[in-house]
């Protein structure tokens, strides 16, 4: 074991001293290699963390929100429609809610309007977002007013901002009274803009949501697992999309890479035949041709994946936050717990490291076997 | 310090700067797990549906709730009629396209 352990030790210290004869190329080689596996792990650490936090952030959604569509389009929900679903067993908890949109011309960003049911905002006074708070300069006590689609305006009182770390869902939001709401919307009383549900048995959701189809024909009920799976296939294809954008340069350095290791200079092949004259074994060559490909692609692993999960969760993935978020005006600012997938890193790692160590070996096996002054001519 | 002991060291902290990563992701959950629980909790008291990712258009903002004939919504391909996932922010001539006539109101918003 001692002498095996000596034996790679002196392969590896002529391993690294071949490698420093061409070190341009192995540094520029190491350098575009480490690049590629950052930029992967980045979008597979960023991705499986947002989609990770979406799911946990959305497990306590109404179990059933419940629309209702006209012509294709939202309409408001009439009275009577609450007393219908109430009259459905399984139905535990219901109530209508009230929320819309308004375009805020002065930061051209869009608020989402809310009036809670389980929040108790007086008239006149408004809770807002921290998004909100940042882009129009609010603080509790500041005076805001909105124009209303009616060209009325509505002055309204800051009377408390949402929490920070809660950003991931409350950025753009305005809470406000429900008197307030209708009167700004000019919503009458009884009616609202879906109703959200809660199912007393779990099992039952989709067995309430089709008896609330027979019930309510022009209704349209979201379960939450709708939702669930709706963010899952969104991150799902940004990180397709992303992969798809970088495949060209993926495809690229797979070229660069097999024609470095694959193709052999003849200054390689040169030195393999003196190796071979001097007394070095096909196996020599080729153990040491292993450690060369695997000291290249086990340190860009190393340090890409490395660099990437200090660029997600320490710098925010700034290099990929505007194609991954999107495009908003109005962005929340948050700090994503990390959530590491084992598999997708482990396939990363198989990707990045197995085919170049291998691709190294073909060409080598091939040279190392023929004669050496073949091998030292040719 | 003959170069394969220098190759060891490298890559001993690489691994260790590797593993640690993974107890950094567990410190860093528990660190940032009151963000969690608050968006979790408002979530459930408001009754959310979306978190407030694209916030352009409804159906960029509540996608789950959006009605089946926003534009494109069906088709992942043109999953956003807006900018969002697009790797170029919007052009500017698109912004100055409306006309703000709501600033010109005697009285400001």
């Amino acid at each position: 074991m001692r002498i095996w352990i000596e034996k790679q030790k002196h392969l590896i210290d002529f391993t690294l001293a071949s490698l420093a004869r061409r070190k341009a190329k192995n540094l520029g080689l190491l350098a575009i290699y480490t690049l590629l596996v950052f930029v992967l792990a980045s979008v597979a650490l960023y991705t499986h963390a947002l989609r990770v936090e979406a799911q946990k952030v959305l497990a306590g959604s109404p179990e059933i929100v419940l629309q209702r569509l006209i012509a294709g389009r939202h309409d408001l929900i009439p009275p009577g429609y609450l007393e219908k679903i109430g009259r459905i067993r399984g139905v535990q908890k219901m109530e209508g809610r009230l929320w819309g949109y308004y375009y805020d011309s002065v930061v051209k960003a869009n608020y989402t309007f809310m009036a809670p049911r389980d929040m108790k905002i007086e008239r006149g006074e408004i809770v807002v977002g921290p998004a909100l708070e940042r882009s129009r300069g609010l603080a509790a006590g500041n005076g805001i007013s909105f124009r209303a689609y009616t060209g009325e305006l509505h002055t309204f009182i800051v009377a408390d901002v949402l929490p920070e770390t809660s950003e991931l869902v409350s950025a753009d939001l305005v809470l406000m009274n429900e008197e307030d709401f209708r009167a700004f919307f000019k919503i009458p009383e009884g009616y609202y803009n879906d109703i959200a549900m809660n199912v007393a048995n779990p099992q039952e959701v989709r067995n309430v949501a089709i008896k609330l189809l027979t019930t309510l024909p022009d209704s349209r009920p979201i379960l939450r697992d709708e939702v669930l799976r709706t963010y899952a296939s969104i991150f799902d294809w940004r990180e397709g999309l992303m992969l798809a954008l970088l495949s060209a340069a993926i495809l690229a350095f797979g070229i660069f890479a097999w024609e470095k290791a694959a193709g052999l200079s003849a200054e390689e092949k040169r030195e393999i035949g003196i190796l071979k004259a001097i007394g070095w074994e096909t196996n020599d060559v080729i153990k040491m041709k292993f450690w060369e490909g695997l000291l290249i692609s086990l340190t860009a692993f190393l340090v890409g994946y490395v660099a990437a999960y200090l660029h997600v969760f320490y710098f925010g993935a700034s290099l990929f936050e505007p194609v991954l978020k999107g495009w908003a005006v109005l962005y929340p600012r948050f700090s994503l717990p990390p959530h590491i997938d084992g598999l997708q890193i482990a396939t990363l790692f198989f990707f990045t490291v197995v085919p170049y160590t291998a691709a190294v070996l073909v060409p080598i096996w091939r040279a190392a076997t023929t004669d050496p002054d073949t091998v030292m001519r040719s | 310090m003959r170069p394969a002991y220098i190759a060891l060291l490298v890559f001993a902290i690489l691994f260790g700067a590797f593993a640690l990563t993974f107890a950094d992701a567990a410190r860093l959950r528990t660190l940032r797990a009151e963000g969690s629980a608050t968006s979790a909790a408002l979530v459930e008291r408001l009754g959310l549906t979306d978190p407030v990712l694209f916030t352009e258009a409804r159906y960029t903002r509540h996608p789950t709730q959006a009605d089946l004939q926003s534009a494109f919504q069906d088709h992942p391909v043109a999953f956003e009629h807006f900018p969002s996932g697009s790797l170029v922010p919007p052009p500017a001539g698109l912004l100055k396209a409306y006309e703000n006539l709501d600033r010109k109101t005697e009285t400001p918003d």
